[in-house]
């Protein structure tokens, strides 16, 4: 898995390549939730997920936990491009509707 | 009847990176039969799940170089495919609290307790046998 973070006009875009399960999770957890707590400008986290290529409930749990983070924060969260597979997962847990999603990747 | 075609058994230490080792291992045991785009991701999935399970739950707390997990692939002639996922571990105390969605004994971990109910939702059927000396999980299949 590989991330690059860019900031443009309080968002907060990640782009995630690869693959995110638990041995890969932490750090990117770590890394997004740094530039989260030390930034007062962002008002919207958008993970960019057309490019990831598998997610299990590693994923999942990042993604609940930095809905709690940003909810908290004030911050607004945005999926862009979750992929069929990242669906079926949201779907499955009952957090589809509870997730702000934009595109879909193809 | 029901023959068996090909099966594949690997051992490995219970270590994270080989998260992705055994994935990659399906998507090799897969890659000359004819599954779907999602049967082929709900597998690596449901594989991904029980291994980081053994080595999150099963081996918590212990040197993972030093614990093996099993991940057992098998494929019979009407199209099933059976795959094994065991350690020996800790066992699971109470598998009907564990198969529980959003259950989770790890909160700072920071898991959402789908695993299980993803494996048996991807899944036909999903067994488990647990005592303190191991868990087996044993998931079925069948490809289109
Ligand atoms: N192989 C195992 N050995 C011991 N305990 C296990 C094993 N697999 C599962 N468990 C227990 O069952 C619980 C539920 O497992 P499940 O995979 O559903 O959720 P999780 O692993 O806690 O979270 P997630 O999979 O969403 O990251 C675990 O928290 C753990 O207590
Ligand atoms: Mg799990």
């Amino acid at each position: 898995m590989k991330h690059h973070m860019e900031e443009e006009k309080g968002v907060l875009t990640v782009h995630i390549t690869g693959d995110v399960d638990h041995h890969s999770a932490a750090q990117l957890r770590q890394s997004i939730d740094a530039r989260l707590t030390e930034s007062d400008t962002v008002h919207t986290l958008r993970l960019a997920l057309g490019e990831t290529d598998f997610m299990d409930s590693s994923g999942l749990g990042l993604i609940l936990g930095r809905l709690r983070l940003a909810r908290e924060r004030g911050v607004r969260l945005v999926l862009a491009q979750p992929t069929p597979a990242i669906r079926k997962i949201l779907r499955l847990a009952g957090v589809e509707k509870d997730i702000e999603t934009e595109g879909e990747a193809v | 009847m029901r023959e068996i075609r090909n099966a594949a058994r690997v051992k490995f230490c219970a270590i994270s990176e080989n998260e992705a080792f055994a994935r990659v291992v399906t998507a090799g045991f897969l890659m000359k039969m004819n599954v779907t785009a999602e049967e082929l991701a709900d597998l690596k999935t449901m594989v991904s799940e029980a291994v980081t399970n053994a080595i999150v739950h099963g081996y918590r707390g212990r040197d993972g170089a030093k614990c093996i997990v099993t991940l057992e692939l098998k494929y019979y002639s009407d199209g099933l495919l059976q795959v094994t996922v065991a350690d020996r571990g800790c066992g699971i105390p109470d598998v009907e609290a564990a198969m529980t969605p959003f259950f989770t004994t790890d909160k700072e971990g920071e898991r959402s307790g789908m695993g299980l109910p993803i494996m048996q939702a991807f899944s036909d059927s999903l067994r488990i046998a647990t005592s303190p000396r191991g868990t087996r999980v044993v998931m079925k299949k069948k490809l289109s």
